[in-house]
């Protein structure tokens, strides 16, 4: 039992778990065929990353659990997932800008990710970078392109930055655990919190070159990191457990 | 007596689910396949995270070395080093050229940009991306501008 890991790699498959499961809605009811495509592999991506992450997150656990019981049978309480990535789909703008946010801190903490001293950390982000790079260039390419779009794309863009800024923050929320694994040498992870500026300042220059305006309050949600989430959270869980639930060790 | 280059020979020429025409060994997938006290442990890399033909690929692998009564196999995955398409061997590029699928092209992610080298069709290098991503997460969706034909490119990674 590795309770600062546990946290690592709970917080990693989680945010990987729930964005897919957005993402994964648009199935066959996206605006066009491609964009349908890219959201779903991009989901299917994650989908595998966050296996790898909650595989990893059972073994820290050490109570035989695996990634399929870890994600089908826990409460929202017990979910480490950023509040950004449980927030709605709403417009497509508005997903757009959500996958945007999300692969610009994902790549960055990824990169980062790569020289843990953990072996199994660094592995899994090694094989997720390079997926993960092609999210990025996707998400940004589409964000710059509507950004500076006409002027209704340029507004829909707008109005779902200002909506889901102030849960990106929650990408750089600290728990008891990450003070841990920044310390300690076994496990050469820094804090959310340490990629913060870095991150902003990636976001600063994507979004002048999309002519949209960075928003300038402070103000971030916080709770995640002691599982207190969003409503949207139970929403998505109940869904997408309740076959689990119902049917215990359902399988194909 | 069954030998590593028995089984080796057998699981390198299973056909990949997805895309028939390669196999498991153009793939590069097999990564290593040691003897053990009763048995063979394979290791095998995945090449997506997400790629649903992982899975499948397991059972088939136990499934064809049991057909030939080799029943002592585990299998194993591993993700270090992670898998890339530059594993795929040089033949594998060709079968993928003549069924229609441009081959990944090493030259081009070189400079950043992953892009098909040709049309499959005729060989045109006059090329459009339509999507970045395609029929399945390893391909992306281009055009030839000259044919006009739209082909699958197996994306670098």
């Amino acid at each position: 039992m590795n309770p600062p890991l546990l946290s690592l790699a709970l917080r990693m498959g989680d945010n990987a778990l729930i964005i897919a499961q957005q993402n994964s809605k648009w199935c066959g009811h996206a605006p066009t065929l491609e964009d349908d495509i890219a959201l779903s592999n991009i989901a299917l991506d994650l989908l595998g990353q966050a296996q790898l992450w909650l595989d990893f997150a059972g073994i820290c656990q050490g109570k035989g659990q695996d990634a399929d019981r870890l994600a089908f049978f826990r409460d929202s309480i017990d979910y480490r997932n950023a509040l950004l990535c449980e927030q709605p789909n709403n417009n497509f703008a508005q997903t757009l800008m959500h996958q945007y946010l999300f692969d610009v801190w994902h790549l960055h903490r990824l990169q980062i990710l790569c020289n843990s001293s953990v072996q199994d950390v660094a592995e899994i982000a090694d094989k997720s970078i390079k997926e993960v790079q092609y999210h990025y260039a996707h998400s940004r390419g589409l964000m710059i392109r509507l950004g500076d779009g006409t002027a209704q794309s340029h507004d829909y863009m707008q109005s779902a930055l200002d909506l889901l800024y102030p849960y990106f923050g929650s990408l750089f929320e600290d728990s008891a655990d990450d003070a841990i694994l920044a310390q300690e040498t076994e496990y050469s992870v820094p804090m959310p919190s340490s990629h913060r500026q870095s991150v902003l300042d990636i976001l600063k220059a994507d979004l002048y070159i999309a002519t949209l305006t960075m928003p300038t309050s402070d103000f971030w949600h916080k709770g995640a990191v002691d599982g207190k989430h969003t409503e949207y959270l139970g929403h998505i869980l109940a869904e997408m457990q309740f076959l689990q639930r119902t049917h215990p060790g359902l399988e194909w | 007596m069954v030998t590593v280059q028995d089984i080796r020979h057998i699981v390198e020429s299973i056909p990949d689910p997805e895309i028939p025409v390669l196999t498991l060994g153009d793939l590069g997938i097999i990564r290593d396949i040691a003897e053990t006290a009763d048995g063979f442990e394979l290791a095998i890399t995945p090449t997506y995270s997400g790629c649903p033909a992982t899975k499948f690929i397991a059972t088939e692998i136990i499934s064809a070395l049991k057909q030939v009564a080799y029943h002592n196999v585990t299998l194993k995955q591993v993700i270090a080093p992670p898998w890339s398409t530059d594993w795929i061997s040089a033949a594998g590029r060709e079968k993928l050229l003549a069924y229609g699928i441009a081959p990944p092209n090493s030259d081009s992610k070189k400079r950043g940009k992953s892009a098909p080298a040709a049309c499959p069709q005729c060989q045109a290098t006059t090329l459009e991306r339509i999507s970045e991503f395609g029929s399945t997460p390893c391909q992306a969706m281009w055009r030839c501008t000259d044919c006009q034909e739209v082909f699958n490119y197996f994306k670098c990674l």
